[in-house]
């Protein structure tokens, strides 16, 4: 996924992705990996990708902050992967790119991009089991926004009023309560290649076991909790790969293709078939190349098995 | 001081744009419209004293050329001139500007297309009537076009070209009085005009590194929101800076005035409406402002807010993905 000519693709200066176009994108990633899932369980993924990207990108306290999200991300990517100095020599290619070509912006061009991503996500309230259970999410569907905490960085806690005179000396000061309960940041998170980001955007997420696990675990470990049931099946004859089912049975995965209701489907279409826009066709084109050359490994641990298939690939 | 009164509903949630939400109270047919943008559309409702009868109506962006995909609307905002109203809509194709109750377009203004096409956005945003014949709307590329609107008809024409922000508009406002317009950018700068036959430039407020995302003007004194969630009050002969308010933990989307009281309202991504009030000491000409009123629409980030009647004894609001407006009244 972070091959040279796939990410140059991205980089070049486009249009907003239709939601059309976005899901036949993931869907082409999803399966050039050794993951297969049948149309419920890739919807069902792909919906729950779609909310949390949506809640990280609504909460962001300053629009600059979804770059620090992104380099959140890649960060956790390294850790999978740094013993393969190939894939990690891309990653961190595909960082130096972001941090050339998004560094300079400023806040307003950001708030820009971010008012673009939210007209996306417009609309969509899928309810996500685990934000309904850690109350991030209300039961219509409805992110949960605090009204304490520290303010983004630049921002002063509300209160103060100074006035000034013609000359601009400081003649008066009043307060006030403006209903929240905020306070100071800490310190500005690091928007270099290495450096601590500072930016923990609350999934307040509990693992089973007390110990604190490196963040990598940590977002697997989440990712394999929204994902519900994570079945590994014995590949038959020589087919590589593992089939992935989000529903707890085979029969509650056909159950629920048929009963989906129709304002939610994707239609995913055909790639040769499409009218899109060229940039579109490009990327599938490149995405075409991709191939899984090596043979996965048959284990039955769960997490682990995920960040095995990662290193893999 | 205010207490919550029917929300009006809206056929389409509002984007997260700046000064997402515009008003015309019409006293004598006793109706409010109120207009939102969605997308590559518009919401406009109309609603009767109360909110019990609302109607609706939805206006899409032309769409420029025959690239095909639909053209985002940046802002939709009425123009109120001695003669006749306008509802001028932006998008990233152009300006269409139609009868009050979006009935009929009556004027199509497209933005330059510039071949190669630039990797910047390019799009229209910031609408404000001024001196009573013109309406002004910014661009991206921080150009403010002045159109002249006779009395009636269609025969608009871009009268006027103001070159002066480096960076996209963001929003304009405009008083009758010792400075006319004012004009904000992406950066923060503020640029202050006088209009006779021309616009002529009276003075430049530099940025101090936030987006001013909503400008209001009112006696002389200019009301500008910031993105971190500053307000900031500045003479508008000369610039000078008056006041500096903490007002809100996020970034400001919308700041209205009452001109009859000098009213002030914040909206932002907080969550929180502020209302405050302006005034100029007859002793020492010195400007204050003072707190009020809070209201919080809960969990929801504001993009439009609005005071709904000349004195500020009412105020609507709308926010990200909320398909309503929500109205507050005074008691």
């Amino acid at each position: 996924m972070f091959n040279k000519k796939f990410m140059e693709e991205l980089f070049k200066p486009q249009e907003l992705y239709s939601k059309k176009a976005l899901r036949t994108v993931y869907d082409r990633l999803a399966h050039a990996s050794i993951m297969r899932l049948n149309q419920a369980s890739m919807d069902k993924l792909y919906d729950l990708m779609t909310m949390a990207f949506k809640y990280q990108v609504l909460l962001c306290p300053r629009p600059k902050d979804i770059l620090l999200v992104t380099f959140n991300h890649l960060d956790a990517i390294k850790d999978f992967i740094r013993d393969s100095p190939n894939i990690l020599n891309q990653v961190d290619e595909t960082f130096r790119q972001l941090i050339d070509m998004y560094s300079c912006l400023s806040a307003g061009e950001f708030q820009l991009i971010r008012q673009t991503l939210l007209i996306f996500f417009q609309d969509m309230h899928i309810r996500v089991s685990i934000f309904l259970k850690d109350k991030v999410q209300n039961s219509n569907g409805r992110f949960v926004l605090p009204l304490s905490g520290p303010v983004p960085w630049g921002t002063e806690v509300p209160g103060l009023i100074r006035m000034f005179n013609c000359n601009g000396d400081e003649v008066k000061r009043a307060e006030f309560t403006n209903g929240g309960n905020y306070i100071s940041p800490q310190r500005e998170g690091s928007f270099d290649l290495y450096g601590d980001r500072k930016l923990h955007i609350k999934f307040s997420i509990k693992a089973e076991n007390a110990a604190p696990n490196p963040l990598a675990k940590e977002e697997l470990n989440f990712l394999a909790r929204l994902m519900g049931g994570l079945e590994i099946k014995k590949p038959n004859g020589s087919e590589p790969g593992f089939r992935l089912n989000l529903f707890t049975t085979d029969e509650d995965e056909e159950y629920a293709a048929l009963t989906r209701p129709e304002e939610l489907s994707y239609k995913v279409i055909n790639i040769q078939a499409t009218q899109d826009q060229q940039q579109n066709e490009e990327l599938a084109r490149i995405m075409g190349e991709f191939e899984v050359t090596d043979q996965p490994r048959q284990s039955t641990s769960r997490g682990d098995d995920l960040l095995a298939m990662m290193d893999e690939l | 001081m205010y207490r919550k009164e029917r929300s009006v509903p809206l056929k389409s949630s509002s984007s997260a744009l700046y000064n997402n939400l515009s008003v015309l109270p019409l006293r004598d047919k006793q109706l409010t419209y109120f207009a939102a943008v969605h997308g590559s559309s518009v919401s406009l409702a109309s609603a009767a004293p109360g909110g019990l009868s609302v109607s609706h109506r939805q206006l899409q962006a032309k769409e420029g050329g025959p690239a095909g995909s639909a053209s985002i609307v940046t802002q939709a905002s009425w123009c109120v001139l001695p003669s006749r109203v306008l509802l001028v809509l932006t998008s990233q194709k152009g300006i269409q500007m139609y009868e009050s109750d979006g009935s009929i377009m009556v004027y199509w203004h497209a933005l330059d297309v510039l071949e190669p096409p630039p990797a910047q956005a390019v799009f229209a945003r910031g609408i404000a009537a001024a001196s009573g014949r013109f309406i002004c709307v910014g661009t991206s590329s921080g150009l403010v076009l002045v159109f002249d609107v006779p009395s009636k008809g269609t025969n608009i024409t871009l009268s006027e070209v103001l070159e002066e922000h480096r960076d996209s508009i963001t929003d304009i406002t405009s008083e009758d009085g010792a400075a006319d317009l004012v004009t904000a950018d992406d950066s923060g700068a503020l640029c202050v005009w006088k209009a006779k036959e021309e616009f002529s430039l009276l003075t430049r407020i530099s940025a101090f590194g936030w987006t001013c995302s909503s400008v209001k003007l009112w006696n002389g004194v200019i009301a500008a929101g910031y993105g971190n969630g500053q307000i900031r009050l500045y003479e508008a002969t000369g610039g000078a800076l008056r006041a500096t308010v903490s007002a809100h933990a996020r970034w400001i989307y919308a700041l209205d005035l009452a001109p009859l009281t000098g009213k002030l309202l914040s909206g932002a991504e907080d969550s929180y409406v502020q209302i405050w009030k302006l005034s100029r000491s007859p002793d020492t000409g010195d400007i204050e402002i003072e707190h009020c009123h809070s209201e919080c629409v809960t969990d929801t980030q504001l993009c439009g807010a609005r005071f709904c009647d000349p004195e500020g004894n009412s105020f609507a609001a709308t926010g990200y993905d909320l398909s309503e407006i929500v109205r507050y009244g005074q008691v």
